[in-house]
């Protein structure tokens, strides 16, 4: 990441600094105690609307993935010339408490990506607009073996 | 409860045509398939239709006459073909009318769909970071469904093949040439696992049915259709459905099953009782997991299937006769009411080539998609 240059944090507010660094932050029915992804207001498990804001963590394992080969059109807005994209990798992550966060992932080789394997959050950068780099949470590999280079 | 029947089917060719709107080929459907009943536009009493992106159905009015029947717009996503054939059925139950006309239709940009996430209630650095595209649920959606199941890639390939090798049976199908299983297993990743050739397109059309109750059918055709049963259901709480920035922990059966097994107990019968199958193929994966979920084999049990060429058109379990969505494209108003079709054709014994052996008797056609629903028919031959 470059820090000279303007940033754009598409989702800054769904994370926090704590403690233990990086962290999701969602919600959890205060009735049934289901945890959401971004935080709702409302609970579609039990129909409760008590809701309160939580930590999701930062640890997780891979569920499932995909890698994102095309360049999306709008509403995506990496803003790179066609010739210039590169796939992603896009995947769901299991956290402790069980929620599967979809997000973008830092490696996108698909012959090291594997189902079960532990991956923890980070901030990335997937873009740029006119004036600013763009950013977004991912998901990276916790072991350094698996990452690409 | 009293039984409905289908009398008359239309079709505008799926695919692409240009200069031609979505709207005026979904009229065409329903000229169609009022020639095939052999009534007039002015003898329907009620209508029910939809498009997702070719505007409003009762607009079709306009092209057919305005007669003044009450016409009601279906926006149902990809259940839209399916609410519409429901809802039709209901109120000819109900006595409403004598003759109901359930159409869908539309014409959808080249390329892969792009909503708006505030159209699903969503923020905008869904869309905006890449995460917001129908491809990558697909396959996150298969890619653990193979996992869990222990199914391979080849099943996919597999799906694929008999889609176009039928679509080139189908003197109506969009894409008309059989692939070979090297060109499908080595064409170009889309969203891994899924390839160019294991996924549907976005693509135009129109399908309409003309119904009636069953007891006044043979005054139309002597070849009426029997609307055995029509469900629509939505998704429940932990369902893995489109666009879900998170998963709940656990996971609830999808709308299919529910709307599967709604459908079975209105018939009376089981899946075993079924001898002609249309499931959603939006892709080769979603194939994969229709089966299992309508109750035509086990969770895993699919590849053997496929290999066996069970889901062949002379096999025990003929799948997408027509080539499905694969071969057809996808014009998510239409879609549904395309498969009513190609069943009602085999049921008719009018299918050709791909005509089912063993004059088949019952006929079961499933849709599913956007944003979580599911509809099934079931339907017994004259």
């Amino acid at each position: 990441m470059n820090d000279n240059v303007s940033v754009h944090h598409a989702t800054r507010h769904l994370l926090n600094t704590s403690e233990q660094g990086l962290v999701l932050l969602g919600s959890r029915c205060v009735t049934c105690h289901e945890y959401y992804f971004p935080a709702t207001d409302s609970c579609t498990r039990c129909c409760g609307s008590q809701m309160a804001v939580c930590e999701l963590g930062s640890q997780g394992t891979l569920w499932s993935w995909t890698v994102q080969a095309f360049q999306p059109k709008s509403p995506y807005n990496g803003g790179e010339a066609p010739e210039d994209f590169e796939a992603y990798g896009v995947g769901y992550i299991e956290m402790p408490s069980g929620i599967r966060i979809e997000s973008r992932l830092t490696i996108s080789d698909p012959t090291k990506l594997t189902i079960g394997m532990p991956m923890h959050l980070v901030e990335a950068d997937y873009g740029k607009s006119a004036d600013a780099v763009l950013r977004t949470f991912a998901f990276t590999p916790s072991n350094p073996t698996e990452e690409s280079v | 409860m009293e039984d409905i029947a289908i009398i008359g089917v239309g079709m505008h060719r799926f695919g692409r045509t240009d200069g031609v709107s979505g709207q005026v080929q979904g009229a065409h459907a329903v000229r169609e398939a009022l020639k095939d009943a052999g009534v007039s536009w002015d003898q329907v009493g009620v209508a029910y239709g939809g498009s997702q992106d070719a505007g409003n159905a009762d607009a079709l009015s306009n092209h057919l006459g305005l007669t003044g029947l009450p016409f009601v717009n279906v926006a149902n996503g990809c259940a839209t073909g399916g609410s519409a054939l429901a809802s039709v059925v209901a109120a000819l139950r109900s006595g409403m009318s004598d003759i109901g006309v359930a159409v869908g239709f539309d014409k959808h940009p080249r390329g892969a769909f792009n909503p708006r996430p505030a159209d699903w209630g969503l923020e905008d650095w869904y869309g905006e970071t890449g995460l917001m595209l129908t491809t990558q649920f697909f396959a996150l959606k298969t890619q653990r469904y193979l996992h869990e199941h222990g199914i391979s890639e080849d099943a996919l390939v597999r799906v694929a093949q008999r889609a176009f090798q039928n679509g080139a049976l189908t003197p109506h199908a969009w894409r008309q040439r059989a692939l070979s299983y090297e060109e499908i297993a080595e064409s170009m990743p889309v969203n891994l696992p899924l390839r160019k050739y294991m996924f549907c397109n976005p693509a135009e059309g129109g399908a309409a049915l003309v119904l009636c109750r069953a007891s006044e059918a043979h005054r139309y055709t002597d070849r009426p259709v029997l609307v055995r049963a029509a469900v629509m259901r939505t998704r429940h709480h932990g369902s893995f459905e489109v666009f879900s920035p998170s998963l709940a922990a656990e996971a609830a059966p999808a709308p299919t099953v529910t709307a599967s097994r709604a459908a079975y107990e209105e018939a009376g019968v089981g899946p075993e009782d079924i001898n002609v199958i249309q499931l959603q193929d939006t892709d080769s994966g979603s194939e994969i997991i229709h089966l299992a979920e309508n109750g035509f084999c086990e969770h895993g049990e699919q590849e053997y299937l496929l290999r066996q060429g069970e889901t062949n058109i002379d096999g025990r379990l003929p799948v997408n006769t027509d080539g499905g969505c694969l071969a057809n494209g996808e014009p998510v108003g239409a879609s549904g009411l395309r498969q009513v079709i190609e069943v009602c054709l085999q049921l008719r014994q009018q299918a050709g080539a791909r005509q089912v052996p063993g004059a088949p008797r019952l006929g079961y056609t499933h849709v599913y998609g956007a944003p979580g629903v599911s509809a099934v028919t079931i339907l017994e031959a004259p």
